[in-house]
Order: C-alpha cells, then structure tokens, then sequence
C-alpha cells in the first residue's frame, strides 16, 4: 500500500539503532531516509521508501523474476486460446 | 519569513543606512525618493526621453501593439534557479512572444511588506535587470507601495508588458489545425520541482533548477524562418496538462499526446515520483508549446534545438479530429486516458 | 530510475496481456486492494489492455477515502484551535468533512502544515514548545511503522508538545469482511505490496483458504500488476486458491520483523469504523495506554460525535467494488473533485477521482449520438 519508491543508500550515519539515518538517492535527488527497519542494509544497497523511512531492502537477485516469469510464460507449449 | 535560498548579491548594496524596508519607503517622501532613486532607477537604468515622469512616453514603431499583465506571488522569494524578479521579467517578456510580438518594455510594481530585508529587494532589482538585458527589453515606468508588516508576505511584483507584431499571422488558439504538430521547446516540471525542493516540509536535496528564461528570442527565429506558425503558449502554472487544456477547449480540437515523448528529466522524474506527482501538471516558466502544420515540424524542431532556449526540443503529438474536444494521452504502455485540467493545488501524496 | 522505469516497458506490458489473453477461458472478476494499485491501473490503461472478460474491481485500500468521517471532524476541530499546529499528509487536506475541510481551515488562518514525513511533526513540535503540534496518523499497515517511530521518539525526546490523532486501518479484516459480504464477486486479489513488505504474507493462508480465494501478493508499477493479474488467473482457471508473491524483490514471507515490533509497542488492535463500509472488528490501530499522553483525542478532550455522509454519496458501494464510480447518479455531476461529496472523488487514490480525471472522454463519447 501507498507510496514508496526505490533509492540508493548513498551514506550511513548515526550508532543508535532505531535513529540510524541514510542519505538515501532517487535518480539524482537525495533525501535524508530512517533506516531503523533495515539494519541489514548498507551502502550501495536499495531500499523501498515510504513517508521517510525505509521499509524493505530490495533483493536485487529477484529484480528480474518479472521478465524471467514471462520469457518462460512465452516458451510454454501454446494452450487453448482465451476467449475475449 | 523563509525566503528559501539566501541571495549573495554580485553588486554592493546602495542603500546601507536602512537594513529594512519601513513604512515609510512607501510614503511619498525622502525616504521613498532614496529608494527609488538609488535602486530602481540605478538598475532599470536611465529614464526616457521626458524624464521621469508619472508615464513613460516612448516611440512606437510600426506594426499592432501587443499588452500583457501579470503579479508574481511565488514562494520563496529566491530558489534554485532564479528568484520573483527574473521570474516576473521572463513571464511577462515570454507572454507577449507568444503572440509574436517583440517585447519593447515592461512597467514593474512592488508591493513590499515593511519589514522585508533590503539586502533581498536589492537582490531582486539586480535580478529584474540582469534579466531584463538577457530579454532585450527595458523597465520603463513603476510603483512602490508599503504595506504593514504581517499584510504583505515579503514582496509581490506585478509587471505589464508591451511588445509589437510585425507579421500578420494570427497566432492564437483559433488558428490550430487538424493535423497539426504538437511541439515542445523543452523538457518539463522544474520550475514546479525546484520550488518543491526547497518548500518547508518537503525539502529534499536536488541540483534542480528553475527553467524560467526568456524564449522571446527564440520566438524570433522561428518566425524570421517564415513558418506558420498557428499557436504558441507559454507553460506556467498547471504545467503542460493546463495549456494543452486551455487550446483545446478554445480551439475545440482534440489534442492527443504520446507520454513517452515529453522530456523529463531524470532527477524532476525521481522528484515527482517521491511526492507522487504528475509532471505533466507541474509548473515550468521558460518552456513553450508550438502548434505548426505538420509538414514545418522537422524545420521548426532544427530551428529550436540550436537555440539555448530550445536545445530539448521534441515533437509530443498531433492535433486530431473528435468531439468533445480533450486532451488524450496516449500511456507508456500504450493505452489512452485523459489529461486533465489540474484541479487546484497539487498536494503531494502519501498512497 | 533504477528499480521503477523497466517496470513501464510498453513491449513487455502488451505481452503479458497477451499471456493473460492465452490463458484466460473464463470470465473472472479479481479486485486489486491498494489504491495505489488504482491509481497505476487507471493511469495506465492496464485495464484496457486485459481480455473483456477479466473484470478489475476497485478495493477499499486507498486510507484517504477510509479515514472515518469523525476523525476528519476531529482533525478540522483541532486545526481550528488558536495555537495548534496540525500537520498532516498533502492528501488529506481536500477530504471534505461534514462541515469543511483542513485547507478551507488553513485558508482560514489556521496553522495546517504538509509532511512528509511523521518525524517532520516531531520536529516542528520540538521547535515549537509553546504550541501544541498535533499530527493526523493515516495510513495503512505500511504507514504505521513510521508513525510508531514518531511516537517512539516523541517520548524518548521528552518532547511534551506532541500528540497524535491515529486513524490507522488495517487490510486483511477489510478483505474478510468484503468476502463475507453476500454481494461480493470477487473471485481473486491482489494483495497490496507494500502493506506486505511491513506485514508478510502469513495473514492471508487463513483467507485464501476460508474463502478460496487466490491472493497475490502484488507491486504497484504495470508489470508488476500485469504479472500479478496473470497468476491470479492462472490459479482461478487451475482451481487453485493460494497465496502467492508476484514482489519478491521487495516482500519477504515474514515482512519486516523490526518494523513489527515498534508498531506493537506503540499500538494495539481495535475496531474502526471505515468510510463508507462501516464499522469492522479489529481492523485500525490505537495507541497503548502508556503512550496515552500521545493521544490527541484525549490531550484535546474530543467527544465522539454522530456524523451524517451525503444521502448521495456512494462511496461506500464503491470502496467495496460493488458499483463503479460512473454508476453513481452523482458521478460528474453534484460530485466533482472540485466539490466532492465524498472522500473517492478527492483522494488521488480514490476510484472516483481516478475514473473522472482519467476516462470521463469514454462517459462523454458514449453520450454523444
């Protein structure tokens, strides 16, 4: 649900967990993002932003399952044809 | 009072004694004699031939007379990219372009709230003149008034500007033809994004600037060429989805634009993707839409692209047959929907 | 940018329907919960590029119109206190209360501020002690982590000016109540990304398995809700009802632990009332009681209150999916998103607002001779 986008973890700073802060990348414009909910990223990692905070590392191995999904959809054998 | 960037001025300030603008600044007297004097009229320049008068009396050349108005508001005062002034210079200046007109001169009103920093109205002057030069065009006629503090919101500038046509085509949402090619001086959104930037809640860091420039120049080239050219609107407030609205309900055509091909740039994209908004309907100052018959488009394109004001220029759509008349958009994948008319004020989102 | 634009592509958006076209031999009618799924599907065009007999229905998921109708009131109420400063997310600022709205408040002179975030709230109110700041806590389960931050630090930071009026809702008791509903015709979901990426997938076996119902767990860019439609389908013709992860690359099965426990820290479960839909058991959040000094219903001493909606607003009917927006008599006409008579018609989320702005030429072709 609502609004988060894909940035880039540019810098990390601050000790204390729950305010660990990161100057976060969007193509070219940075905003300052919390970065309490994903202790396991760091810099160079991208995070999914909602309302300042960061709420999911995004898995770059799984980035391409939307292609893969449909190149392996198009080499199955033809099924019987939808009706529109 | 946050004016946004804070001006470092190129040139010392004139006027050291006050360091704010008082009531008085506006009052008829020494005061206000002092600050027209030693900054308007230092930067606008010197007066016309029958001194300064209460109106300025000029030497119109040949050709129809071209009148616009506009008040510049804007919050903050300065932002990356420009400030009220060039703002007000630049608006005024293109609205009378877009008609075809050659911007002659300009009146500038203030309205300054007592209170405002001078280091900032002096800011602004030296700003209207820079841009005023950029534009070819003089201020030649103005007023001052003060209002008390906590009535004014620091400054509003009003500029009147008067051009001259020196052709006879009829540039002018009537004159836009089926068929016709949708072009763009431009890429789109900074304006709107860079004041977002730097707007108290919702800052963030960019190298976004505002794009308010002249195009009057521009303008000239394209019609020294000879081209038809039907329509011409400057994009401002609303952005692009607002001017295309405006021809089409005018000109009752349907104008029809493929999304893919108006220029965004990369970082204004990511910006309005953050706040959840349509750069399509987001404020630009120094771009322009261009209606011509579809067999000038590649000429006019050329023409534009080796103009600085032009360099980004592309062809975003056609003018098309169909009832009621509406601006569709055809969408990255292909599908149609509309492209409203932006109503009020765009609120970033949340969902 | 990286991670959005690829999931645009034209080429592969028009093959996948395709792939949905191959595979589908049966009408099926799948409803897509976030309003942020909307607002894609809309904007887009997905809609137009799946077979006729696939049917989108528009869910509830969009927090602005949902918001319950007393909290409006109480927000309006509050930003019209000399010496309040309220803040809030932009788009809840045209949500028409039963009297007003917060922008005709801050026209008004009162002191509204747009955030971006629930921190900026903590930090205005810490600039500000001498005025109480008050920020207006909407959202779904994707939001609420954020907030529970805000109150974390609130009172961590001793600061004293600071409360909140919470009006978070939460998706899977709005789901079973739908599906519960004897006019329901959705026959598949997809289940909204974000919401997952914060709370997992766990909670939606029981659903899918009580009402079976595939759910899909699903992104907000045209491939990734072109993917989801695709599984969907896929387990609707095969029979299957399963919970299934088409946003791998940002949901996890377990969502965000981390994220989980400060939200249960600050808050517990209780019932809301949802816009339009009524009240639903266990489906919004409130603060706990040791956060009680946070609460601006109680700091304010805001009484409930009876509120009325528009006899001719329907935003409820269309919050469940049971009509859409242009079936409402009022639709274009007495409701607009310059005077909307219900919260769909002004939120960017919203069906209704989503169906004027985007496809009133096909409600104006169709009634041209």
């Amino acid at each position: 649900m609502c609004l988060a986008i894909p940035g880039k973890i540019i810098s990390v700073t601050g000790d204390d967990p729950l305010s660990r802060m990161g100057a976060v990348d969007f193509g070219g414009i940075q905003k300052d993002v919390n970065l309490a909910y994903v202790p396991e990223a760091n810099v160079g990692d991208y995070v999914i932003v909602h309302v300042g905070f960061a709420i999911s590392r995004v898995d770059e191995s799984e980035a391409n399952e939307v292609f893969e999904y449909l190149r392996q959809m198009g080499e199955l054998p033809e099924l019987k044809e939808g009706s529109p | 009072m946050n004016h946004g960037v804070e001006f470092t001025s190129a040139c010392p300030i004139p006027i050291r004694q006050y360091p704010r603008i008082l009531l008085a600044h506006g009052g008829g007297g020494k005061l206000m004699h002092e600050l027209l004097e030693k900054m308007f009229f230092a930067a606008f320049g010197e007066a016309p031939a029958n001194g300064r008068h209460d109106a300025a009396v000029l030497n119109f050349p040949a050709g129809r007379l071209a009148f616009t108005t506009d008040s510049y508001v804007v919050r903050p005062i300065v932002f990356p990219g420009g400030d009220i002034g060039s703002m007000a210079v630049h608006g005024t200046v293109n609205d009378l372009a877009m008609s075809g007109a050659r911007p002659l001169w300009l009146s500038a009103a203030f309205i300054l709230e007592e209170g405002l920093s001078m280091e900032t109205l002096w800011g602004v002057v030296c700003s209207m003149r820079d841009a005023a030069a950029r534009s070819e065009v003089r201020i030649v006629t103005g007023d001052t008034k003060v209002v008390d503090k906590g009535k004014g919101d620091g400054l509003f500038i009003n500029t009147a500007g008067i051009g001259v046509i020196e052709h006879s085509l009829v540039i002018a949402p009537g004159s836009v033809k089926t068929g016709d090619a949708v072009l763009i001086s431009g890429d789109v959104a900074r304006h709107g994004m860079a004041i977002m930037s730097v707007r108290e809640g919702l800052e963030f860091q960019s190298r976004i600037q505002s794009d308010s420039a002249p195009v009057s120049g521009l303008v000239r080239k394209l019609l020294a060429a000879g081209l038809e050219l039907h329509c011409l609107r400057d994009l401002t407030r609303g952005g692009l989805a607002s001017a295309l609205n405006e021809i089409a309900e005018t000109a009752k055509q349907r104008i029809v634009i493929e999304e893919n091909s108006v220029p965004v740039r990369e970082d204004v994209h990511a910006a309005c993707e953050l706040l959840g908004l349509d750069p399509l309907q987001v404020a630009c100052e120094g771009r322009f839409v261009a209606f011509v018959p579809a067999k000038d488009a590649d000429q006019a394109l050329s023409i534009m692209r080796r103009d600085e004001s032009g360099a980004g220029a592309g062809r975003i759509g056609a003018v098309e047959n169909g009832d009621p008349p509406l601006v569709v958009l055809k969408s990255a994948i292909g599908a149609s929907r509309i492209l409203d008319m932006p109503s009020g004020e765009q609120l970033p989102r949340i969902c | 940018m990286k991670y959005l634009d690829e999931y645009r592509d034209g080429a592969n958006a028009r093959e996948y329907a395709r792939q949905i076209a191959r595979v589908t031999t049966r009408p099926w009618a799948i409803m897509e919960v976030c309003g942020g799924q909307t607002h894609a599907i809309v904007k887009f065009g997905i809609d137009e590029l799946l077979p006729k007999s696939i049917t989108l229905i528009h869910g509830p998921g969009c927090p602005v119109c949902v918001t319950p109708l007393e909290f409006i009131d109480k927000a309006i109420e509050i930003a019209s206190r000399p010496g309040a400063i309220f803040c809030s997310f932009g788009d809840m600022l045209r949500v028409p209360g039963s009297k007003t709205d917060l922008l005709s408040v801050k026209a008004g002179g009162g002191d509204v501020r747009i955030v971006y975030s629930p921190l900026d709230a903590v930090k205005i109110a810490a600039q500000n002690p001498t005025r109480e700041v008050v920020f207006f806590a909407v959202g779904f389960e994707t939001t609420a982590p954020a907030t529970a931050m805000a109150a974390h630090q609130a009172a961590e930071q001793g600061v004293k000016n600071f409360s909140m009026l919470v009006a978070h809702v939460l998706v899977p008791p709005a789901m079973e109540a739908l599906l519960s509903s004897p006019e329901c015709r959705v026959r598949g979901f997809l289940a909204a990304g974000h919401v997952c990426a914060v709370m997992g997938c766990a909670e939606y076996g029981p659903i899918a398995a009580k009402y079976r119902v595939p759910i899909v767990v699903t992104g907000f860019e045209p491939l990734d809700i072109l993917q989801g439609v695709l599984m969907c389908v896929r387990q609707l013709e095969e029979g299957r009802a399963e919970v299934e992860n088409q946003y791998a690359r940002v949901v996890r099965r377990d969502g965000n632990e981390h994220a989980r426990q400060l939200i249960r820290r600050v808050f517990e479960v209780a019932p809301r009332k949802w816009r339009g839909i009524g009240e639903i058991p266990s489906s919004g959040l409130r603060l706990r009681s040791q956060y009680e000094a946070l609460d601006a219903e109680k700091r304010f001493g805001l009484a409930d209150r009876d509120t009325a909606e528009s006899a001719e607003c329907l935003s409820g009917l269309v919050l469940q999916g049971r009509i859409k927006p242009a079936e409402c008599p009022a639709f274009g006409k007495g409701c607009t998103p310059e005077r909307p008579l219900g919260a769909p018609m002004v939120s960017s989320e919203g069906a209704c607002a989503a169906y004027y702005r985007y496809r009133s030429h096909e409600m104006a072709a169709d009634s041209t001779p």
